[in-house]
């Protein structure tokens, strides 16, 4: 009685599914629809199958002023490059300062990996926007406040334990006495880190990579607070579509290019180092 | 194995734990503060009765700031109860069972993972203008019928994003089981529904705590899909801070956070508690 009958895991995985076709599936299609369409005077979405969304996110204009046909304007080209680059720059920040944490606290003694872990966690606990909003004191100290540094700081603060825990559980699964034959075999700690510690831990890299990478590039609190208005990125630009401006079409073109340069960016990555496992774990 | 390790890697660690607990700790000390402004610390708050709990008084009269609170448990403990239901049931058909559309299922919950946050947000927005819209003309309905956002549409679209985590969660927890317990207790006469409940389900109990107690955090913390999904009387706490980040912000804000922190501590510690006593 290993594989028990069909009709039952239908049954079971039934609501799950209609929740994910009625509020993932369905809403994307109405996105990529969305961005087709056009909207009218009174900001009311009309479907019909245009690109001027997408040219105008290109850049190219067709009323420029100066009598030509046609020009360019950079600004939304800008706010994409300005996403990724922060998305990037987070990400390996992250790691860089999340790596050590994660080794140094899955050797540690067993009684107090879970102190440690749980010290992690705590800050996750206290709402995304005041943890956000604290940091704004800290950086007005620093003259910091309302440029591009703010926004990394507050980036990294909101998204490091995510990579943390999944290298902490790829750190914590190594075996220690893969450390002794290193050592034995006559192996320094850098070249033990190099060749059984990194290659070993590098699933949860990849995971945490995922965990962080994706949401950085859909975040607009960090920017929108930290940064002022002069720091752009695309998820201000999709907010400001589908509140002040409203254009949900225009809106809607954003978040198809976001979610493509998301996917392809991940794409790459995930084809030169696998699909991290390790965020089943987390 | 007692290499020391190296006072450098000590020594990063100890920062990163710093640069994690700054802002947690100048917002409890700004909380105090007796500057209505708020910008820089001028000395601790001794007003009224209170004295230095001055603000933590003020949030309690507060009404804006409490029908917050308020709405964001409702929201979460509702969501919560819902999405470790539908995602234990999804765990237990993936990890057992071959249906038609199982791929496909399967594909689906990663969904949230790859999708930034902001995008499915907007998606579910569109989604229920489009239906609200339909619906409240079709059958022309009176203003105060009509369907429009509010805790309902929060509590779907927050079962939505944690649906997916709780089936990993739980999945995890399926996938070491040894399944010769259940063929134990049917071989002793026990009907499918009696070693569900009497042998499968206090197996998997901790990881269907830990799956609800993710999905809790999740809706607790999350702000960018309430921030489309909700209407009037369904404002949460991070979207009231965020509504009043744009005017001043008094005192008032690091207390009620400050008192949301503890609140979130002794949570969690009754809930490691249970958790460790089911495990």
């Amino acid at each position: 009685m290993r594989e028990s009958k069909s009709v039952q895991g239908t049954l079971l995985a039934t609501p799950a599914m209609l929740w994910m076709i009625g509020l993932l599936i369905v809403p994307l299609i109405l996105i990529v629809v969305t961005s087709f369409g056009q909207r009218d005077p009174d900001g009311n979405v009309i479907y019909t199958f245009s690109l001027h969304n997408y040219i105008r996110l290109a850049g190219i204009k067709t009323n420029c002023g100066d009598g030509a046909a046609v020009c360019f304007d950079s600004l939304y080209l800008r706010i994409l490059v300005r996403s990724v680059g922060l998305a990037l720059a987070t990400t390996l920040l992250t790691i860089v300062l999340g790596y050590p944490l994660a080794y140094y606290v899955a050797r540690a003694p067993a009684r107090r990996r879970n102190m440690l872990l749980f010290l992690i966690l705590i800050p996750l606990w206290t709402n995304f926007v005041i943890r956000v909003y604290a940091w704004i004191r800290i950086l007005r100290a620093f003259d910091l406040l309302y440029t591009p540094q703010a926004v990394l700081v507050g980036m990294v603060y909101e998204f490091i334990p995510f990579m943390i825990l999944p290298m902490y559980t790829s750190l914590e699964k190594i075996d220690p006495s893969l450390y002794e034959a290193a050592a034995d075999l006559g192996a320094n700690s850098l070249r033990t880190f190099l060749k059984v510690t990194l290659p070993l831990s590098l699933p949860g890299v990849v995971a945490g990579t995922l965990l962080v990478f994706v949401p950085v590039m859909g975040t607009f609190v960090v920017s929108d607070i930290l940064g002022g208005k002069q720091f752009e990125l695309v998820g201000n630009l999709i907010q400001g579509q589908f509140l002040d401006a409203r254009d949900p079409t225009f809106g809607s073109a954003a978040s198809v290019i976001l979610m493509g340069m998301t996917l392809i960016v991940m794409i790459i990555y995930t084809r030169k180092f696998g699909f991290g496992e390790e965020v089943a774990i987390t | 194995m007692s290499r020391r390790r190296s006072p450098w890697l000590t020594l990063s660690t100890i920062l990163v734990y710093g640069f994690l607990y700054l802002p947690i700790v100048v917002l409890v000390v700004f909380a105090f503060n007796s500057s209505r402004q708020n910008v820089v610390f001028e000395g601790i708050v001794n007003r009224d009765a209170c004295g230095p709990f001055y603000w933590f008084c003020r949030v309690f009269q507060n009404q804006d700031a409490l029908d917050a609170s308020v709405n964001t448990l409702k929201i979460a403990l509702t969501s919560t109860v819902l999405s470790t239901l539908i995602g234990t049931m999804a765990a237990l058909a993936l990890q057992r069972h071959t249906f038609k559309l199982k791929l496909f299922a399967e594909a689906s919950l990663y969904i949230p993972i790859v999708i930034p946050e902001i995008v499915m947000g907007i998606g579910i927005l569109v989604l229920f203008n489009t239906v609200f819209r339909f619906v409240n003309t079709t059958f022309d309905l009176a203003p105060a019928q009509r369907l429009g956002l509010g805790l309902g549409t929060v509590i779907i679209s927050h079962v939505a994003f944690s649906v997916p985590f709780v089936t990993l969660t739980v999945r995890t927890r399926l996938h070491s089981f040894d399944r010769a317990v259940e063929e134990a207790a049917a071989d002793l006469g026990a009907n499918a529904w009696t070693t569900f409940r009497r042998i499968t389900l206090p197996l998997i109990m901790p990881g269907v705590l830990a799956g609800a107690m993710l999905a809790f955090t999740l809706s607790l913390d999350d702000f960018i899909i309430t921030f489309f999904t909700n209407g009037p009387g369904s404002t949460t706490l991070p979207i009231y801070v965020y509504g009043l980040l744009r005017r001043t912000v008094t005192p008032e804000v690091n207390a009620l956070s400050t008192m949301w922190i503890l609140v979130v501590l002794a949570a969690l510690v009754v809930s490691n508690r249970v958790q460790r006593r089911v495990a």
